[in-house]
């Protein structure tokens, strides 16, 4: 199966090329002044997205899960990033006293106890991975266990989401309320206010997608990413040939959360700001749409969507702000009913249109039929 | 009889909202045995399979596999990696996968999560799997996905993983639906061929086919989830009730 090879070669080159080309030159540019700070900045938005994007791929594209609620994830990794970040503003805030501003503003003179374990790095780090890991390891095991499937999936986890947003616009929870977090100053000591500082948070969040597409390459190569897309395909086939589909389902939930979480925690530095909006319901459905645009099911579409959506709302928000909703329900519309492969797939069907019009009548009319063709399909077995 | 069960089934009832799919049905199976289990819509066969392999629970009765090993109290796959091996009537194989990736998802072995993730495939493996792609007949086609087989080919897949699990009871519900003649009589050669080393029962609708594989073993007619008769085919065919309920109208069903 030499194809095979060449065709992985050529994938390894062009990803290690973008990688390079993201980790090492555009940092590059951005030290010399060829890339401004600002669109430094918004690339580094755009890779926490794509992060989001993947996760979402993850259970819809190659699992058969679509949820609604994955910004929920990257929210709480942002909310963990957020309570270190505003424990590092010390006493440089509005109100020059060593506890956050809105707590003085809520009337508190001292810290809440469950506040004080996020002036450490270490600490707001793991709860980055734990919270959303337990969150969503609880959750998908009530879900799954109950054999909750489909459309009540989805409506479940939008649920959840859109619970998790109402909590947190509360001020009582004391994380801020409708506000959030903002003001940042620094990070692990660093200056977030300095170019240097944003360019390595760049830098991070560059090499950590370029991680985890990595991984999951050879997640999708395992006897896992069979059971996985089979289930996608399948579930009851795969119940009956003895695999516990619920707990396939539970590990690759809890994987996704993950993800989705590390992608909120690089985002909130980034950014500047986490607050509750983030968690509801549209943001979530957003992300599936940066998905379908790029190409479910494949590892590239998602990060492809991710970019490409954002950067035409980046531009729509300045050139016509009020229709953006418009272009993207209208772009949504237009990939599910002209180009379901998304992105991804125009070179393949670009190719499929050249060949129709290269054959000779008689032989495009066979072609015309559901012909089937050896294919080398990209799931290897496990070799 | 000195012959060993493998199956039990005594006085199973099941109701669905009210509708009795099935009522105090009692059914044994052989070692080695081929049944052949035949029945108009709606006699039951579809969810006499669902309660045997774990899908829907019994109202009342009793279910073991071999003497000792109740049935009612497990679920699908825990059934499954007892050695009870299902074919679904429609056929249900992977279709965006290899029909060699659908024979390894199949293979006897771990199936737990974590073993799934540093899986790799022996030799021996291969080689199963190589056999099995002669005995169905898509050794050519081993590269294709199975979403490009023809309706047939689709079945003896479905077949051919269900063999890669190495079960000791078949369970295969209309393996000649959309079949060729051809076709028709390949699968139950195949089908004979299996038996003795498995035990296996069939819920088939085609009288020729049911005739092939039957020969001089037990067929048993359901109607209105009560087993009717049960006997030679020859008997069977020859029943005045079953021909009432079922080979008399023949002809209007399919």
């Amino acid at each position: 199966m030499s194809s095979l090879s060449t065709r992985h070669k050529a994938e390894l080159i062009a990803v290690g090329l973008i990688a390079l080309f993201f980790i090492v030159i555009f940092p590059l540019l951005n030290a010399h002044g060829l890339v401004s700070d600002f669109t430094i900045n918004l690339w580094g938005k755009y890779l926490c997205y794509a992060l989001l994007a993947i996760s979402v791929d993850l259970l819809w594209g190659y699992t058969g899960l679509l949820s609604l609620g994955q910004a929920l994830f990257f929210s709480l990794g942002g909310y963990m990033m957020g309570m270190y970040l505003m424990r590092m503003i010390g006493d440089l805030g509005q109100y020059h006293k060593p506890i956050p501003d809105f707590l003085v503003f809520l009337g508190w003179t001292e810290l809440p106890k469950f506040w004080k374990p996020f002036d450490s790095f270490p600490f707001a780090f793991s709860l980055i991975l734990l919270l959303p890991g337990l969150l969503a390891l609880v959750f998908g095991f009530l879900a799954f266990r109950s054999r909750i499937k489909g459309v009540y999936f989805s409506i479940l986890t939008q649920a959840l989401t859109y619970g998790a947003s109402l909590m947190f616009f509360r001020n009582d929870m004391l994380m801020g309320g409708n506000n959030g977090f903002t003001d940042f100053k620094f990070i692990l000591g660093h200056d977030l206010r300095q170019p240097a500082t944003q360019r390595g948070l760049f830098i991070v969040t560059a090499v950590v997608l370029l991680l985890v597409y990595a991984s999951l390459r050879l997640l999708s190569h395992t006897k896992f990413g069979l059971v996985q897309r089979a289930i996608r395909d399948g579930e009851n086939r795969v119940l009956f040939s003895g695999y516990a589909t619920a707990h396939f389902k539970l590990f690759i939930f809890v994987v996704a959360a993950l993800i989705a979480s590390i992608g909120g925690a690089l985002y909130v530095p980034q950014v500047g700001i986490i607050n509750p909006s983030e968690m509801t319901p549209d943001k979530s459905l957003e992300a599936v749409v940066w998905c379908a645009v790029g190409g479910r099911g494949t590892l590239v579409g998602p990060i492809l969507g991710a970019i490409g959506v954002n950067s035409l709302k980046s531009w729509a928000s300045r050139a016509a702000p009020d229709y953006w909703l418009v272009i993207l329900g209208g772009l949504f519309v237009v990939v599910v009913l002209l180009l379901p492969g998304g992105i991804v797939s125009i070179p393949a069907r670009l190719k499929a249109f050249a060949q129709r019009f290269r054959r000779p009548p008689e032989v495009a009319a066979v072609a015309a039929a559901p012909a089937p063709t050896p294919v080398v399909s990209e799931s290897k077995p496990s070799v | 009889m000195s012959a060993k069960y493998m199956l039990t089934v005594e006085d199973v009832s099941k109701t669905y909202d009210g509708f009795k799919a099935i009522t105090d049905l009692t059914f044994y199976l052989f070692e080695g045995e081929l049944r052949t289990v035949i029945g108009p819509n709606g006699a039951g066969k579809s969810t006499f399979f669902d309660l045997i392999t774990g899908r829907a629970k019994p109202d009342k009765g009793k279910i073991e596999f071999g003497f000792d090993t109740d049935l009612t109290e497990l679920n699908e796959y825990e059934i499954n990696r007892l050695g009870i091996g299902r074919k679904f009537q429609t056929p249900s194989v992977f279709t965006e996968h290899t029909v060699f990736n659908n024979l390894v998802l199949s293979l006897k072995g771990s199936r737990g999560v974590f073993a799934s993730l540093f899986n790799r495939l022996s030799s021996t493996d291969r080689d199963r799997i190589d056999e099995l792609l002669k005995l169905i007949r898509l050794d050519g086609k081993r590269g294709w996905k199975a979403g490009q087989l023809a309706h047939g080919e689709k079945q003896w897949l479905e077949i051919g993983m269900l063999l890669a699990q190495d079960p000791k009871i078949l369970l295969v519900d209309e393996p000649a639906a959309g079949m060729t003649d051809e076709e028709t009589h390949r699968t139950g050669e195949l089908l004979i061929s299996l038996a003795g080393k498995h035990s296996i029962v069939v819920i088939e609708h085609d009288m020729t086919f049911v005739k092939q594989i039957a020969r001089d073993g037990q067929v048993t007619v359901l109607h209105q989830g009560r087993v009717l008769c049960e006997g030679k085919f020859d008997a069977v065919q020859a029943n005045p009730k079953v021909r009432e309920v079922y080979l008399g109208r023949g002809k209007t069903h399919k």
